[in-house]
């Protein structure tokens, strides 16, 4: 683990700061315990569970064989009875071969036992596109899944978060789904030395402006914060909220935000059909219809599979160019 | 009443050839001549080659991920007991198989290299394109050989998948099916030791791969996967069952991993050097090697001479893949759906004028077709 700084400006990675967090909620509650391939010997696919086996010993850091299906409904049944179970999925993208269990099983549990099985797990794994990988490799679950009642997403833009949310998520007493994305696992950022959480369902505005509302989630935040630094060039600024979770969403947040600009624009990596981004608009229509001075608008994926090769990937994602555009279409 | 036995079995293990280079003629009686051994001794030092220069390109930040093949080549002698009509479903461990199976050799550098196109395989090549969820792809060869016994053709699927595959509810969806419907479908299972840092003990309480196949009703075997003979024949007689509608088999190749997992991975954080060391011992180009040179057919001329041969080829192989013309963006929409939907046509043609595309002029895939092999 990275050594503290001065207290108050240590800055760790994002795996680190996962890792963290899942360190700090397993010395404080034997009930949890970690689950998923190359998560033990191999220290993690991409490193997040690094030495995590050396402390807590193989019962609680569990390589799996190759079986995501069976990985997940274990952790569910060990969930309703009573553990704590982090799940890991090496990318989302793999989660889908364990669909009935994440999404036909976990959410609907409580439910279906009119209140009596709650299932506190945590599935988190890489999201989005990682970097040339391929279709069935890059998918962003979001917009899939968030459709789902029962359940709540995380997904942090940020060292600071990536802890504070994951700790919230241990800790929830629902299923949690933490999606976290490997082209930011290295990024650095600061993290205080003491205990923190931070809560479901509130946005953190990461930048202000007067002239529209930006409203993003993961890794798009970076691609919203250079779409802010060249609209600032010709004189637009924006606010920028980082969702956070977009379940539970902060509807208030935006219309708050939405009310000062009178446009917004929502950025998402998900595909644009039936996205958190078009959940974003229609709330915003429903909610503050006589606030917008122009359409709101989305910037997505492109509406195709995510391409493999380096140039179409690039073309392909809600990068700043889009962002640009878009907000340059609607502000005058 | 006494106890009967409900169910009895026992998985065979096929070795032909041995280490040190030693044929067992009986056992090889009808397999694979001379004149297939050395071509196979040729064509896995032109495998390796290909191999090392794709971890290199790598290494040197020209390609992305690669999977080695090394140490599993012998896996070619599974193209040999087929012919062109017969289908292979890959992984990523079986390129000496695909390549004798006549996919251009550019075809496998493309895909690693991030390129959709390395899985745009020739029209009279069947071969599928290489699939990234594990075990998923083992129920298409399932349903290719259906749809051949439906067509009424004699063809044969085959699949390739690994030991950790097995773990995957696909690998026993695929069994099942396959032999509840006798579908015409060899399962080979390239069992090499470990899935990344996971080795076959903890991947699976069952002492053998093979024998997880008798709970479905298939013949079933392990082999010698560095024995370019035991695979020939394992293949070769359960492509003849498969053929004739008899019935499924599940063929385990015991082999190992001679290099990483992946080009992300260092194997010797997990591994022993000394199981290393032992299973090079075991190599499939050696005892080859040492079988044909027994015989006079191999020496180190001959050895310098493929080499050479290698080196060429995988050069003029990496030209062809990196002088390649980018894709276009036309490509990410036309290839979504059968016909262009009006949306993405608008997408598209908007996306034309966006600085990361290229000319609109130069539009899906007309750059040069990769060689045949
Ligand atoms: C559904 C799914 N889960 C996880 C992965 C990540 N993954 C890629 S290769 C691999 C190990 C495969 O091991 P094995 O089947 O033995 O094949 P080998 O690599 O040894 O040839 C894993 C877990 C994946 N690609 N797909
Ligand atoms: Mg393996």
């Amino acid at each position: 683990m990275t050594a503290a700084t001065t207290n108050g400006d240590r800055t760790i990675q994002f795996r680190e700061a996962l890792r963290e967090a899942m360190t700090e909620e397993m010395r404080q509650d034997e009930r949890i315990f970690l689950l998923g391939e190359e998560v033990a010997e191999y220290n993690g696919a991409y490193k997040v569970s690094q030495g995590m086996l050396d402390e807590f010993g193989p019962n609680r850091i569990i390589d799996s064989p190759i079986s995501e299906n069976g990985f997940a409904g274990l952790g569910i049944a060990a969930a309703m009875y009573g553990l704590r179970p982090i799940i890991e999925f090496m990318s989302w993208s793999f989660s889908l071969v364990a669909a009935d269990q994440i999404l036909n099983n976990a959410p609907k549990m409580l439910y279906m036992s009119g209140g009596q099985w709650g299932c506190p797990i945590v599935f988190r794994g890489n999201d989005g596109a990682g970097g040339q990988l391929g279709s069935t490799h890059s998918w962003c679950v979001e917009a899939l899944f968030a459709n789902v009642p029962g359940l709540k997403i995380a997904i942090p833009s940020d060292p600071y978060d990536a802890k504070g949310l994951l700790k919230t998520a241990i800790r929830d007493e629902d299923p949690v789904f933490f999606l976290e994305s490997e082209r930011m696992l290295s990024d650095k950022g600061h993290v205080p030395e003491e205990e923190y959480t931070v809560p479901f369902g509130k946005a953190a505005l990461r930048r202000e402006g007067s002239d529209c509302t930006l409203v993003s989630f993961g890794r798009p935040v970076h691609f919203c914060q250079e779409a802010c630094d060249i609209l600032e060039g010709d004189g637009i600024t924006c606010d920028l909220l980082d969702m956070r979770t977009v379940r539970p969403l902060d509807s208030e947040s935006i219309v708050e935000s939405l009310k000062k600009t009178n446009r917004i624009v929502v950025v998402d990596q998900s595909w644009p059909f039936a996205s958190v981004a078009s959940e974003v608009i229609s709330q915003v229509c429903e909610k503050a219809f006589d606030w917008l001075d122009a359409p709101p608008k989305r910037v997505n994926s492109d509406d195709v599979p995510a391409p493999y090769a380096k140039n179409l990937e690039a073309a392909f994602l809600p990068h700043a160019e889009k962002i640009v555009t878009t907000v340059r279409s609607i502000v005058r | 009443m006494p106890k009967k036995v409900a169910y009895k079995a026992q998985i065979e293990h096929l070795q032909i050839l041995d280490e040190n280079g030693k044929l067992d003629e009986k056992l090889a009686k009808g397999t694979l001549t001379d004149k297939q051994v050395l071509a196979l001794c040729e064509h896995i030092i032109l495998c390796r080659h290909y191999d090392e220069i794709a971890f290199k390109l790598q290494r040197s930040g020209r390609m992305g991920t690669y999977p080695q093949n090394k140490g599993q080549e012998a896996i070619a002698a599974t193209a040999m007991a087929v012919t062109r009509n017969d289908w292979m479903v890959p992984c990523y461990r079986e390129n000496s198989a695909l390549f004798l199976h006549g996919l251009p050799m550019e075809h496998i550098l493309l895909h690693w290299m991030g390129d959709e196109r390395g899985n745009q395989i020739p029209e009279d090549v069947n071969v599928m394109p290489i699939s990234i969820p594990i075990g998923t792809h083992m129920l298409h060869a399932m349903g290719i050989a259906w749809a051949k016994k439906l067509q009424k053709t004699d063809h044969v699927a085959l699949t390739y998948f690994g030991d950790g595959a097995t773990s995957e509810g696909d690998f026993h969806e695929a069994m099942n099916f396959a032999t509840v419907m006798k579908a015409p479908c060899v399962f080979i299972c390239q069992n090499n030791q470990w899935a990344i840092s996971v080795p076959r003990e903890k991947q699976m309480a069952s002492e053998t791969v093979a024998q997880k196949g008798l709970a479905y009703g298939a013949d079933c075997i392990q082999v010698d996967g560095n024995d370019v003979f035991a695979v020939y024949k394992a293949t070769k007689d359960a492509v003849a069952k498969a053929r004739k509608g008899e019935g499924v088999t599940l063929i385990e190749t015991l082999t190992y991993r001679m290099g990483d997992h992946t080009t992300a991975d260092d194997a010797r954080r997990y591994r022993d050097s000394k199981e290393l060391e032992a299973w090079a011992k075991r190599d499939p180009l050696l005892r080859i090697q040492k079988y044909l040179a027994a015989k006079g057919m191999w020496d180190d001329k001959k050895e310098k001479a493929a080499e050479a041969g290698a080196k060429e080829r995988v050069a003029q192989i990496v030209k062809n893949c990196e002088n390649i013309a980018k894709p276009s963006t036309d490509d990410i929409f036309d290839y979504t759906f059968a016909t262009l939907p009006d949306d993405l046509r608008a997408q598209r043609d908007s996306m034309r004028t966006n600085s990361l595309s290229l000319e609109p002029g130069q539009s899906t895939l007309r750059s040069p077709e990769p060689q045949h092999a």
